[in-house]
């Protein structure tokens, strides 16, 4: 066991700091700092920054333009990323589907559609959720009938996260009603400009909006669109769902977003000190530290079994599980540190460019101006990507065998 | 940068787990724990026949070298088995002091008699008011000739009833709870002068309580530096909690396990409770917790081998916080699930949960360490 970087690891190091802290648009370093909206642009103009410098996919094979690094590399690509005030890059084409393409895409799809994903062409959506099929996903319902050399697909996708900015949205449907209800779905690639697509926002607790629903009426999809067999979109699925665990526990972010909680820490007053001297809001962080330590323990040791060629089993569920648990404690953190101008809203941190506190918004300090609404925005993270739940179920049948 | 175990390592860890498992189950414990001292000798000369009393130990002194990382591996094992024999108290802290503190002298008389298991050694850095600082001594060694006349006090002083020889930490200088001023010294368990009254302790190891009254102790007797006892006293404890806070994983994996064990077996309502997902959900939360909190100790225990003294203590406070918080939380569900079993002395259950509960007490409890770390957070603020 080996917790000091090596001299190449250093190197690599530096190098990605160095490219990452000099390369980042000042204006979208402030929003991410600041937890502001972040539009379109703002994620496709960072994108193809890393996509020249070669370091869009970590996570892909070099063949497929990925970097060729090592889990290691990858862990402290993903540090110093979070470090630099990245904006999260948007996973739907980078860790879902292009993985998934490598592994089942036949090598048309592959050409048409890794190279536009790497290059942020297309922006891709998920389409799984459905208003009847949340934790019970296999239960889905959307159809896909066989016409020719069309699907026509009927139907309704729900919590399309970032579906208004997306050029193509990757669906489960059902293509078959027979057996078992995971074994008649198909994994297909839709086109968001295909007739019959639309998309209608649904507002969040927050005032955001950046899920969507989907809806899918006659809509017809080349057969070529499938990936994989037809009916057998669920082992993709789980593909999918199983892949590229790692840097889902957010441990980098967490590190990141803790610093911001010392830093609005030192801010804020409380009986004419700052917060940060406050012995118990003090015991609070180190009690989060004491959390976060151990997830990235665990995640470091997942990855080096990983990187001494051990396959990641289901105990990534910890990660994914533990993560959002610190994500969340964190969000709480940043709400208590913030005290009675928690309450204070101003409406013009929805739009796409806040200009600061002061003009004619109510009169609240630039670092609480987002606190409040990323505390109720991110209750997301325990319910996404297979709710905390779902997590718990597959630790104690895969792992503890009950 | 690697977090998992070498080859060599994973040899240790399944000699160790297959030693317990096989050859140490409950009964052989409370044979061993009726034995005179509380444990058993010919198993103690196992220990040392296997090597593990010789690791972290320096080759040309009659160990075999390995980091504190092996020593963790034992441990962990260790902890899965309930064992009672004196390896925390004479290997961890008596051969982590000589290691770290001892003159060539002392090191070259005393550590291959440790290697080869005919050495004891109990370390009392706790006094009745200290609770768990460290720096609070009130024991006094007052400089005679050329010696040391020490009198005073130290608390449950692990084995120190079985020892041959007891570390104390004692005051040559400054006041009760002052940093500096404080000596470590190694005196005979029989020199006149000291009384131990010796007990079992709640989890079935056994403690005592010293009286030093004039014991008379040569400057030969100085562990490290006169004075700076302290610092010498914290990297031993420090490196003590984070090994002790994977010995805790080791209960704790225990722990899981059996309990997921007796739900599969255990049937209400016409199915096992294991179907149950109320009490699933439970066992992943203990399964879970295990995970980090072994996780943490080895990177605690990494830490401990390292040259930056802050790391090292941040990371043993947090490991030895996150073994305390997770094992309550372990030990208590663990006697839940078990139902009316769990409160039995005839379950494997009741005697790992006594061990998760008492783990905690011993060098500074969760809340102790939680507060310790706040105050370094505030040392971190200012810099």
């Amino acid at each position: 066991m080996e917790l000091v970087l090596n001299p190449e690891e250093s190197a690599f190091q530096k190098e990605v700091r160095d490219f990452l802290r000099t390369s980042i648009p000042p204006e979208i370093k402030r929003k991410v700092d600041l937890g502001l909206k972040l539009v379109k642009d703002d994620y496709v103009v960072w994108q193809k920054i890393l996509h020249e410098r070669g370091w869009i996919a970590p996570s892909w094979p070099k063949e497929y333009g990925g970097p060729g690094w090592s889990p290691v590399q990858r862990y402290l690509y993903e540090e110093e990323l979070a470090a630099a005030s990245s904006p999260r890059l948007i996973t739907f084409g980078l860790k879902m589907l292009g993985p998934v393409l490598v592994e089942f895409g036949t090598d048309e799809q592959k050409a048409r559609y890794l190279p536009r994903i790497l290059s942020s062409e297309d922006w891709w959506c998920q389409g799984f959720s459905e208003p009847g099929s949340g934790s019970d996903l296999a239960s889905l319902s959307t159809r896909a009938v066989r016409d020719g050399d069309h699907y026509v697909v009927n139907g309704q996708k729900t919590w399309t996260t970032l579906a208004q900015y997306a050029d193509w949205i990757f669906c489960l449907v059902r293509t078959s009603t027979e057996g078992k209800k995971q074994a008649g779905i198909s994994f297909l690639l839709i086109d968001m400009k295909t007739p019959g697509v639309t998309v209608r926002p649904i507002k969040t607790l927050d005032g955001g909006q950046e899920i969507n629903d989907v809806f899918l009426e006659d809509v017809r999809v080349p057969v070529d669109n499938l990936v994989g067999k037809e009916n057998d979109g669920w082992t993709v699925a789980k593909f999918l769902l199983g892949h590229e665990r790692f840097g889902i526990a957010g441990v980098a972010r967490s590190k990141k977003q803790m610093e911001r909680v010392r830093e609005i820490a030192s801010k804020e007053m409380k009986r004419g000190r700052p917060l940060i001297e406050d012995a118990r809001f003090r015991e609070e962080m180190a009690q989060v530290e004491i959390d976060l330590t151990a997830l990235e323990m665990t995640e470091l040791h997942l990855l080096s079994e990983q990187a001494a060629g051990r396959k990641p089993g289901p105990e990534s569920s910890i990660l994914k599980l533990k993560g959002t648990q610190v994500q969340q404690a964190i969000t709480e953190l940043l709400l208590e540190a913030v005290g009675n101008r928690a309450a204070v809203f101003d409406p013009a941190i929805l739009d796409d460019d806040w200009p600061g506190p002061g003009n004619d918004g109510p009169a609240i300090p630039e670092h609480a101006a987002t606190v409040a609404s990323h505390y109720f925005n991110w209750r997301k993270a325990s319910i996404y990507g297979g709710s905390n739940e779902i997590q718990r179920n597959i630790i104690a049948k895969a792992i503890l065998g009950l | 940068m690697n977090f998992t175990f070498t080859e060599e390592q994973l040899l240790i860890r399944d000699m160790a787990e297959r030693f317990f498992r096989d050859e140490y189950d409950l009964d052989t414990r409370r044979k061993h724990q009726a034995m005179p001292g509380g444990f058993c000798p010919e198993t103690w000369a196992q220990f040392a026949e296997m090597g593990w009393l010789a690791l972290g130990i320096p080759e040309d002194l009659g160990g075999v070298g390995g980091g504190s990382v092996e020593t963790a591996i034992l441990m962990e094992a260790m902890g899965g088995g309930l064992a009672v024999e004196p390896f925390l108290s004479t290997v961890v802290l008596g051969g982590g002091l000589m290691i770290r503190g001892g003159s060539p002298e002392q090191q070259g008389d005393l550590l291959p008699k440790l290697a080869a298991g005919e050495l004891l050694l109990a370390f009392g850095y706790a006094e009745p008011q200290s609770r768990y600082d460290l720096n609070d001594v009130a024991t006094t060694a007052k400089a005679d000739g050329g010696g040391y006349v020490l009198d005073g006090a130290k608390c449950v002083v692990l084995h120190a009833g079985t020892v041959d020889k007891i570390a104390v930490t004692a005051r040559t200088s400054g006041d009760v709870r002052d940093r500096a001023g404080i000596t470590v010294f190694l005196i005979d368990a029989d020199a006149p002068g000291v009384t131990v009254r010796d007990y079992p302790t709640v989890d079935g190891l056994r403690a005592g309580d010293v009286t030093l009254s004039g014991v008379k102790v040569g400057v030969e007797a100085v562990l490290g530096e006169v004075g700076n006892g302290l610092e010498l006293t914290e990297a031993v404890i420090d490196r003590a909690a984070a090994l002790i806070a994977v010995e805790a994983a080791g209960v704790m994996a225990a722990t899981t396990q059996c309990t997921v064990d007796y739900l599969k077996e255990r049937k209400q309502f016409g199915r096992p409770l294991g179907d149950f997902q109320a009490l699933q959900h439970r066992m992943t939360e203990m399964y879970m917790e295990t995970e980090l909190t072994r996780w943490l100790g080895y990177m605690a225990v990494v830490r401990q081998d390292g040259d930056d003294r802050s790391a090292a203590a941040r990371a043993a406070a947090q490991a030895k916080a996150k073994a305390g918080q997770a094992g309550r939380l372990i030990g208590q569900e663990a006697v839940q699930l078990h139902g009316g079993m769990g409160v039995t002395d005839e379950m494997f259950v009741s005697h790992l949960f006594k061990r998760l509960t008492m783990i905690d007490h011993v060098f500074g409890d969760a809340a102790h360490h939680v507060e310790r770390l706040a105050d370094m957070d505030i040392g971190d603020a200012a810099a």
